[in-house]
């Protein structure tokens, strides 16, 4: 196949995907969709965050799953870094740190297809030594 | 960060933070003059004259989830040690921009990563934003414009896995041919 390059070749291959492209029919409402927040400040970055964004976005759809996989900001984790968090619908948000790529696959398999929990959950009430009175 | 294209993630993520709505990124690699500088240009809510002054203290952030700032020192470490220098330019209400100029065969100068990737995955993770990125080559220039790629992909989702192969591709492809071009 040829290698994309122009707007035109783009506009010849977005013909081609629109057939098979049929779990995206929801992305109006992304309620209806996982949710995957990845914390790309500094901390992040520097810990590998990009790495695992690739390694989300590839396993999600080697699975698939219809997610959207955004970035965040700081959360204030950065022992943990990366971080990430996940919201499945119906479910509250949870976030999990020190994600590398296989933890990161792990977190599609096991939480998000499976349901089932997996360590590594930073607890929402969870204070850094900073907010501790 | 061993990267330069992980300092353009960071400093990307700041003008997000400052509300931008477009990001533009120039990479100039110029053989000739021996220079690799890097732009990311915002149009978010900007900074004043006193707050650009205090960007090198690691002490000083806008965020309140953490009390250190470390971007734009790393930043500015980088280009330094590789014999360049980094500029940030603001003004309230218009917005910001970083430059970062390295000496291309500085021995200490990072490589440039996986740009495309980067420029990329941001461009997913935030489709309601316009990003420009512009990639020029001793002088000749290759523009990847958010604006264009959207009315060409129209209801196709930005953040859809097939999307973000076939962007990067792109965007490596024109750099490549970039650079056999001028070669």
């Amino acid at each position: 196949m040829n290698k994309i390059k122009s707007l035109d070749d783009l506009r010849k291959m977005k013909q081609s995907l629109e057939h098979g492209m049929t779990i995206r029919e929801n992305s109006n409402s992304p309620e209806s969709l996982v949710q995957i927040r990845v914390a790309m400040a500094t901390c992040g970055i520097a810990a590998g965050a990009r790495t695992v964004m690739n390694t989300l976005i590839e396993k999600l759809e080697k699975e698939k799953i219809p997610a959207v996989v955004t970035q965040g900001g700081c959360m204030g984790y950065c022992y943990a870094e990366p971080t990430i968090e996940v919201k499945v619908p119906g479910k509250d948000p949870v976030v999990f740190g020190k994600v590398d790529s296989a933890v990161a696959e792990e977190i599609v398999v096991k939480y998000i297809k499976n349901g089932e929990l997996i360590d590594g959950i930073i607890p929402v009430n969870y204070q850094s030594i900073n907010e501790q009175k | 960060m061993n990267e330069i294209s992980l300092h353009i993630i960071d400093i990307i993520q700041n003008s997000l933070s400052a509300g931008a709505s477009l990001i533009r990124v120039i990479i100039d690699e110029n053989l000739v003059h021996n220079l690799l500088s890097v732009t990311i240009a915002d149009n978010g809510k900007g900074m004043t004259k006193e707050q650009v002054e205090r960007l090198d203290d690691p002490f000083f952030t806008s965020r309140t989830t953490r009390r250190v700032g470390m971007g734009i020192p790393l930043f500015r470490q980088s280009a330094e040690q590789s014999g360049g220098d980094l500029v940030v330019t603001s003004e309230p209400g218009f917005g910001t921009t970083v430059k970062a100029n390295f000496l291309n065969d500085h021995i200490d100068r990072p490589p440039l990563g996986e740009i495309a990737n980067s420029m990329v995955l941001m461009i997913s993770a935030n489709p309601d934003k316009d990003f420009v990125f512009e990639y020029i080559y001793n002088g000749s220039s290759y523009i990847f414009d958010t604006v264009e790629i959207k009315s060409v992909l129209e209801e196709l989702p930005l953040n859809d896995p097939a999307v973000i192969r076939m962007l990067t591709e792109m965007i490596d492809e024109n750099i490549k041919d970039l650079k056999t071009q001028s070669d």
